[in-house]
Order: structure tokens, then sequence, then C-alpha cells
């Protein structure tokens, strides 16, 4: 098999690959949205125009958002069979990250609770000598 | 998923007509360094999610020190946030400009990306600097030290990631675009990207979310 | 100038260190002697020290794990020593600020040090092998990796000798690992050198999941790869997912130390806690980092001494998928008694017992490929059916374990201990143990003696019965682990069956040496003249032992499963192996001394750091960074191995292959 070949079939993480656009314009439409996003995000923080409980969830989906942009535009990650590789690696990446993130402040919130810690008393100085 | 894209990635198995199963063998450096790369990348976002874990767990744990919102600045986050995106576009035309061997648009742009990353990391450390005065250092509380280490970790790659593009600029210089050289560009810009990507979690999380009234 | 380093940081006064350290100290002279005399700098240099072969890389890592079986296991007999005596009255030999460092240290080294390097050893010898192609993604990399894991071996060998170590216990858990609670160097120690090896380890990941991913011969789709590689595949990707979380949390305590932060301290707002759910984030996935290669070494092994092909090839791959997935989703119960709760201790159990189900697939797959076969009882065959029996059983312990009401009685108790060691000796130590024998003919090109070979399984095997069933005892009778000193007399009979234990397996690896030695002074009489000595199935017995450095001629092209037995048939049926292909030459990656250099800052860096020698610190730091521009500059990358070269070594290898045709088509 011949080089070129090769390199259909498969494509570097960060090396663009996209017959929809051209690589520049690829990075000034994410550039574009990354900005969007990001005011939205410092708006939604700022504003009291919207129902406080759920501004913490909203800033969390824009910053996934956010990231997603990043990724496509930036990275070039997308979903062709040329970069299933890239993307079952962050696949796998990703999942990790869950896990650890959410597995842990599980765990530390539930002990806390259950082992009446107050984090913010929590000063066990007592302990001491 | 048809059944020949999945025998061109290799998943389904016997009964097809392609002897190789879509694996010709090994791949051409040009696609394993970058991937291997990519890997340490995700290694590192594992590293980023473990220290967001601990930031999140010690947060409230303020020791009656300052809590997040008495200490962080929004304006200054936004012009932080805004000078690293700025850079990171900028790096991925130094990525095009390489691309088409064009020597002196390679170096500008990777000046232009190393500075926009260097205003960014004198804001920070601006910030430290100021926390730090106030009494508001990594010692004072479980929760600073979290902070300190979370945002300084990323500083710290930002730092590391400007001493790479000073070395690729010489190397460039010095070398040309040879595809050694070219290749270690592309892994560069993966890096900074995914700074960028990690600084996407950092303020919204601990700087927006944290001055929420 | 040289921070806290004075001359009282060297034990004089104390007499077991100081005995050993001299011992250890001449035997090292002795030995760097001995290769002086002998001239073989040179070689040691370039094919060894600075080599980018994957195999040369891999015999370095099993060496380094040999030479750290010896250490660890010298803690090891001393603290069984110390149990069997020191009861009621008796304190024993070891005073407890001693055996702290010596338990401590144990399984430091035998996890980090001994079973890792080990078990990456092989995966670096083999893989490559079995995937038909001719080193690694990185080779250079690769040749970084083992410096620095040698490094970190280094620094905790040097603690022996200067200051001391840890006595925290093997994962150094705060508070106790705090500067208010250890001030000396010990426990410094311990995070720097499991910080630099940890480096290592995580480029090995990168560099192994690079490999099998993009790296392998044509035709070798993912599901005609063997299961070693498969497992070798899930174990470095373990690596990556795992070593970083290990890494920030040996981190934070570092700065706890260094800097006076506030993560696990007892004041200032600090949870302890959450290093334990940091530390076992990364220790769950550790054990199987280590047991899913050893899953991949008795496939192969029972497998090749089966005479069949592995019976549920594809149950065994998704079986390995599972385990990788789900070993990342039971760390708490490490710590079930911590509170957390009857919720989280739920949910953490469940997945526990969950993990059993794939392994349990995997040992009947074992089985149900000896079924029926032609079993040769072989040394590695020994090891696997000894495995299986012993693993079954550590298995259902650990199934015990992960029922939370259960652990509240045993946790940290000899229970605990009996239990992972059944798991890890059973399954890891059996398996390095049958993958040194069953490959070591590949890498030298003779057999290591088969009775001497029987003898130590033997040993091995009736060792760890004796040594470790009476501690499941003592465990239920409410010993709890780390003890310098009981009072209750009744438990000494069991420990001094335990010691038992331990001095057979004391003669295992005593004979382990005189095996090799043995084998190399007889190994005329045992050479592998044919490069399949076992009559194998897989690509690595294609090639010649030892393999040429290129592995292979031409990449092999791979049609079916079992690569290699395909192709082995296919030749007997036809009576002639496949055509004489046309050669290239063959570009190969040159040596280096990258590695070995940045090994000697990076230790450098590190005893710096343990001392508090700032301005060597920042020295080390520099040579390090100058050392990988340097490296970034070359302009030389390979080496080209000449057509007439290949065609000579080919040719070789193609008589060699036509004389084992006939004998093979003779016997068929």
């Amino acid at each position: 098999m011949t080089e070129p070949d090769l390199e259909l079939m498969n494509v570097a993480p960060g090396e663009h690959h996209d017959s929809m656009l051209s690589e520049t314009v690829s990075y000034v439409v994410g550039l574009g949205l990354a900005l969007l996003l990001t005011g939205i995000s410092f708006w939604v923080a700022s504003t009291t125009s919207l129902w406080g409980p759920g501004v913490a969830t909203g800033l969390v989906v824009l910053a996934i958002a956010q990231m997603g942009v990043h990724l496509v535009f930036f990275l070039h990650i997308t979903s062709g069979p040329d970069n299933t590789n890239n993307v079952l690696a962050l696949a796998f990446g990703v999942m990790i990250v869950f896990l650890v993130m959410i597995g842990t402040i599980w765990i530390m919130a539930h002990m806390n609770s259950n082992m009446g810690v107050n984090p913010q008393l929590m000063n066990l100085q007592t302990q001491r000598g | 998923m048809t059944t020949s894209e999945a025998s061109t990635i290799g998943l389904t198995h016997g009964g097809s007509e392609d002897t190789g199963l879509g694996n010709r063998g090994p791949q051409s450096k040009n696609i394993v360094v970058p991937y291997g790369f990519w890997l340490f990348v995700l290694s590192d976002m594992v590293l980023f999610s473990a220290l967001f874990a601990t930031y999140a767990s010690l947060v409230h744990a303020t020791n009656g020190g300052p809590v997040t919102s008495q200490l962080f600045n929004r304006t200054n986050v936004a012009i932080e946030t805004l000078a690293l995106l700025i850079s990171s576009f900028i790096c991925g035309l130094a990525v095009i400009a390489a691309k088409r061997k064009e020597m002196l648009w390679t170096l500008i742009f990777l000046f232009l990306t190393g500075f926009f990353g260097f205003v960014f990391l004198v804001i920070e450390l601006t910030e430290f600097a100021g926390m730090i005065a106030i009494g508001a250092g990594p010692q004072r509380s479980a929760f600073l030290s979290a902070f300190f280490t979370l945002v300084g970790c990323h500083g710290a790659h930002i730092t590391a990631g400007l001493l790479w593009i000073g070395t690729m600029m010489a190397q460039i210089w010095a070398k040309g675009f040879q595809p050694h050289v070219t290749r270690r560009l592309l892994c560069l810009s993966v890096f900074w990207h995914a700074l960028d990507i990690i600084w996407v979690a950092i303020f919204t999380i601990v700087y927006l979310i944290g001055t929420l009234p | 100038m040289f921070g806290r380093l004075t001359w009282a940081s060297i034990p004089f006064n104390q007499p077991i260190p100081l005995i050993t350290s001299i011992v250890v100290l001449s035997v090292v002279l002795a030995v760097v002697a001995w290769i002086t005399i002998k001239g073989w700098w040179p070689y040691l240099w370039n094919e060894y020290i600075t080599s980018t072969d994957h195999k040369r890389i891999g015999i370095m890592y099993i060496v380094l794990a040999l030479v750290m079986l010896v250490r660890g296991f010298a803690d090891a007999i001393m603290m069984r020593t110390q149990q069997a005596i020191s009861v009621g009255a008796s304190q024993g030999y070891l005073p407890p600020e001693h055996y702290d460092q010596i338990f401590s240290a144990h399984g430091t080294i035998m996890i980090f040090f001994m079973a890792m390097p080990f078990v990456i050893g092989l995966m670096n010898f083999v893989v490559p092998l079995q995937l038909g192609v001719r080193d690694v993604a990185f080779p250079t990399m690769n040749n970084v990796s083992f410096w620095l894991t040698a490094s970190g071996a280094l620094l905790v060998n040097i603690s022996l000798f200067v200051g001391e170590f840890a006595r925290t216990g093997w994962l150094g858990f705060p508070p106790l690992s705090e500067t208010q609670f250890s001030p000396g160097v010990g426990v410094d120690y311990y995070l720097v050198s499991l910080q630099i090896s940890g480096v290592g380890t995580l480029l090995t990941g990168v560099n192994f999941v690079t490999t099998i991913l993009k790296i392998r011969a044509p035709g070798m789709s993912y599901m005609r790869m063997p299961v070693f590689c498969w497992t070798s595949l899930a174990a470095n990707l373990l690596i990556i997912a795992a070593f970083p979380v290990l890494t920030v949390a040996l981190g934070l305590l570092m700065l706890d130390r260094y800097l006076g932060f506030h993560f696990f301290t007892t004041d200032g707002g600090g949870n302890s806690m959450l290093y334990m759910n940091l530390i076992w984030v990364w220790g769950h996935p550790e054990v199987y980092i280590l047991a899913l290669p050893a899953f991949g070494i008795y496939s192969e092994v029972v497998s090749t001494f089966s005479g069949k092909p592995l019976f549920g090839y594809r149950s065994m791959v998704f079986a390995t998928l599972a385990i990788c997935i789900i070993s990342f989703m039971v760390w708490l119960h490490h710590f079930f008694t911590m509170g957390a709760g009857a919720d989280v201790n739920a949910v953490f159990g469940i997945a526990s017992m969950i993990i059993a189900v794939p392994t349990g697939v995997k040992i009947f797959n074992w089985l149900f490929t000896m079924y029926g076969g032609r079993v040769r009882f072989t040394v590695p065959m020994h090891y696997a059916i000894g495995f299986m029996i012993t693993f079954v059983i550590g298995g259902l312990t650990g199934v015990l374990l992960a029922i939370p009401p259960v652990d509240f009685v045993v946790h940290n108790s000899l229970f605990l201990i009996a239990h992972f060691h059944n798991v890890i000796i059973g399954a890891v130590v059996f398996a390095v143990m049958a993958g040194y024998t069953y490959w070591f003919p590949k890498a030298f090109g003779f057999t290591l003696d088969e009775r001497i070979g029987k003898a130590i399984f033997w040993l091995w095997f009736i060792g760890f019965y004796f040594a470790f069933m009476p501690l499941y005892a003592l465990g239920l009778m409410g010993a709890t682990r780390r003890l310098q000193h009981y009072d209750d007399p009744s438990w000494q009979p069991y420990n001094i069956v335990a010691l038992f234990g331990a001095i057979l397996i004391l003669f295992a690896i005593a004979l382990t040496v005189v095996q090799l030695i043995y084998s190399i002074r007889t190994r005329d009489r045992r050479r592998d003249l044919t490069g399949d000595p076992w009559d194998g199935r897989t690509l690595e017995w294609l090639t010649l032992s030892p393999p040429p450095h290129f592995n292979f001629a031409v990449l092999p092209d791979v049609h079916g499963e079992e690569a290699y037995w395909t192709r082995k048939q296919t030749a007997i049926r036809e009576e002639q192996l496949i055509e004489e292909p046309n050669y290239e030459p063959i570009e190969m990656p040159i040596n280096t001394p990258t590695g070995v250099i940045v090994a000697f800052f990076a230790s450098l860096c590190g005893f710096a750091l343990i001392w508090h020698i700032w301005w060597l610190v920042i020295l080390g730091l520099i040579g390090a960074f100058a050392i990988l521009v340097w490296y970034a500059w070359r302009d030389e990358h390979d080496h080209v191995i000449p057509v007439e070269e290949v065609q000579r070594l080919e040719r070789e290898r193609r008589r060699v292959r036509n004389a084992l045709l006939q004998e093979l088509i003779k016997t068929t």
C-alpha cells in the first residue's frame, strides 16, 4: 500500500482533514463560536434575570459546549471514519475524567455528611500533640 | 456503521474478502507521533480531573479564611480568557503557515502565540501575588491550597508551553520545515489547544460559579 | 550547601542497616570490578544501556525486577522472622522504627520495582514480536522510560544507606506521612522515587497503546491479535488513565510537606480522607495493570502447551475490556470503613463483585482450552495450573472482602494481607515466572533447565500456601497487619508456619539463581536451533532465537487468527516455506544515551529534593531540559541495515526453518 492511502484512512489528532471547510475558515468559525459562548457564560453569570438555582448548571453546559467547539474546530476531532481511533481515545479519556470527578465528589460529600464533618469548621487541631 | 466501514477499522472479523481486514501494516510516523502525543494529552486531562475533584471537595474548607466570592475578579478572568483564546487561535494559524512552509509567518504567528500566552501568565501571577499579599496564600486554608494548585498547575503547563514555543521557534529557524520538526509543531498545537480547553473548565468552575451571587 | 544531609544521616550506629549497606555495596563494587576486568563496558554501553531495541530494554527491565525481587524478599523474610519470635516478653530483633521501614519498603519495592518492571519487561520483549513488527512506536522514549524506573529504584535503595525510608506503609497515608508526624526524609524518599518512576511508567503506557493501535503487521487486525497483546493494551490504557491520579495524590502530599499547603493536614481545613480516595483511584486499576498482562501470559502458555487455539478468544477479549473499564469503578472497596455510608458502600461493593464475572469467564476459557487438548506439563504449564487453583481461592476471598459488612470485620487484618498476596503471588508472580521460562529461549537462544524449573515452581507453590494460609486464620482471629509485636501466644504457631513458608520461597528464589547459572553453563546442550522450541502459535516463534535486531526481514503477512500457527500448517501442507521475498534495506532507530543521562539528572534532582539541596535541584532540572533539547536537535535518526546483511540473516533463518519443516513433515 502506498502512503496516500494510509493518510486517507487515518488522521493524526490536531490534523485538519475536512472537505467542508478550509482550515483557516475552520479556525475563524471556531474563534467566533468560542467568543460567543464565553460571552454568554459571563453574561449568564452576572445577570439577575435568570432563575438563580439553574445558573450553575447552565454554566457547566455552556462550558461543555465550548470544549466541544475547541475539539471540533481547533483540534479537528470529528466523527469521520478516519478519526475513529482519535475519538475512541478521547471517549475513554472523557469516561475516566467523569468517573474520577463524579466518584470523588460523591464519595467525599457522603463521607463529610455521614461523619458529621462540616468542611467549613473542619479543623482537627485539637489532635495535635 | 456499515460492514465495510467496520472492516475498514478492523472491528469485524472473518468472512471479509479483504484479507488485511483494514490493517495494512505499521502506519506512518505522521500518524503515530501525534497519536502518541494525543494519548499523553488525554492523560494530562485525567491529571486535571483529579485536581478539579480535589478543588470541588475542598472548596468550602476555608478554615475561617476568605471564600471564593471575596477573592476573584471577573474582569481579570475575562481578559485572561480572551488572551488565551486568541493565543490558541494564532497557534492554529502558525500550523497553517508551517504547512505552506512560510518561514516568516510561522515565526511571527508562533511569537504572537507565545506573547498572548505570556500576557495570560503575567495576569495570573499578578492575581496570585495580590492574593498572597492580603494573606490569602496557599498556606491559609485547604480551599486556597486547592485553588493555587489547580490554577497554578495550568499556569505551569502554560510556562512549559512557552519554553516549548521558544525552543520550537529556534528549531524551525535553524532547521527549516523538516518532517520531524513540523510533526513537533503539530504536537505543540495540540498541547496548546488542550490547555485552552482546560482553561474553559477553570474559568467556569472556579471563577464564574465561585463568584455567583 | 548540603541541605539536611550530614554525616549523621548515615546509620553508623545501627548494626543491621550498616552491615546490609556494607554487603550490598561490596556486591555492587564486585560486579562493577568484574565487568571492568572482563572489559564488558563497551558491550554493555552499546548493546544494552543506550539501546533502543525493545528486546534489550525488556531484558533490562527483567534484570531490574529480579534484583528488586531479592531486595523485596529480604524485607519479607525479615518481617516473617520478627513476627515468628516477637511474642509476649520477647521484642524480637527489629525495633519498631526499623520494622516500619521494612514493611513500607517491602510493599513499595515489590509493587513498583519488582512486579511493574517484570510485567513491563515481558511486554517490551514480546508485544512487538507478537504484532510482527520491528520495534515499539517510540524506541527512544522506551529507553528513557526504563532509566526513569531504574532511577526511582536507585533512590529507594539509597535510602538504605543514607537517611531512612518511609515508616508509613506502602501508600504513605496522611496525616501520618505529613511533616508534623513524619519530619524525617523517609517519606520524601518514597514520594520522590515514585514520582520519577511514575513518569517512566506513564511514558511506557503511551508508548504501548500507540504501538498496539498503530503499529501492527499487515493483516494483523484487532481480532487477530494474540490475547497477550490485548491484555497489554488494556493494561497500558489503565496506566494512561490511572498514573496521572497517582501523580496528583503524591504531588499534593509533596506540596503539603515542602510548601506547607493544607490538603491532607490535620489543621487548616485539610482532609486526609481525600488522599485515600485519590490514591485508590490509582490503586485499584494498578492491580489490573499487573493482573491483565498476567492473564495474557497464561492465555499464551495454556494455548501453546495444550496444542489448541485458545477457547473463547472473543469472550477473552471482551472480558479483558470489561475488566479494564470496571476496574475504574470499584476503588472505594479499599476504604469501606472510612464512613462514606451504606449507599456508597453498596454501589462499590456490587461493582467489585461484578468484576469477578469477566475474571471467571477467563478461568473457564483456560480450563476449556486444556480440555481435550494434548497438555504438555512443562514449567510454564505448571505455573498456569498452579495459578488457576490459587487464584480462584484468592478471588473468592476477594469477593468476601467486597461485602462491606464482612470488610468491616477483617479490614486491615492479616486476612486482607493473605488475600492480596494470594492474588498477586498466585496471578502475577506465577505469571512472570511462567513468562520468564516461556520466553527465555526466545531471548537468549537456549532453554532454562526443566528439572530445576519444576523444583522452583513447587517451592513457590507450596511455600505460598504455608506462608499465607495461616494469615487468613490469624486475620479471622483478630491479628491486624504491620504488627511489630503481639501479646497473644496462640498466634505464634501460625506465624512460625508462615515463616516456614517464607523459607521455602527463599529456596525458590535461590534456585532461580542456580537455574540461571546452571543453564548458562550447559547452554550448548539446550540450544534452541529452530526458533520455535515449544511448537508455538504466535509470531514471536517465527523468527530466530535470539531474534535479529530487526526481528523480521520482511513483515509477516497475517492470514487468520494464530498468525504463526496458520503459516506453519500451510508450510507443512505444501511441504515448503513461502517463497523468498525481495529484501530491502531496513531502517532501525539509532542508539542514544539520552535515557541514561536524563535518568542521571532525574536521580540527582530527586536526591537533592529529598535532602533540600536546592541549588542541585535546579542544576538537575536544567540538565534534564538541556539533554532533551540536545536530543531534539539531532539530525541522524535511523541507521540502515544493508540488503546484504538482511539477506544473509534471513537466508540463515530459512535454512533453519527448512530443517524444522522437514522434521515436522516427518512427524505428521
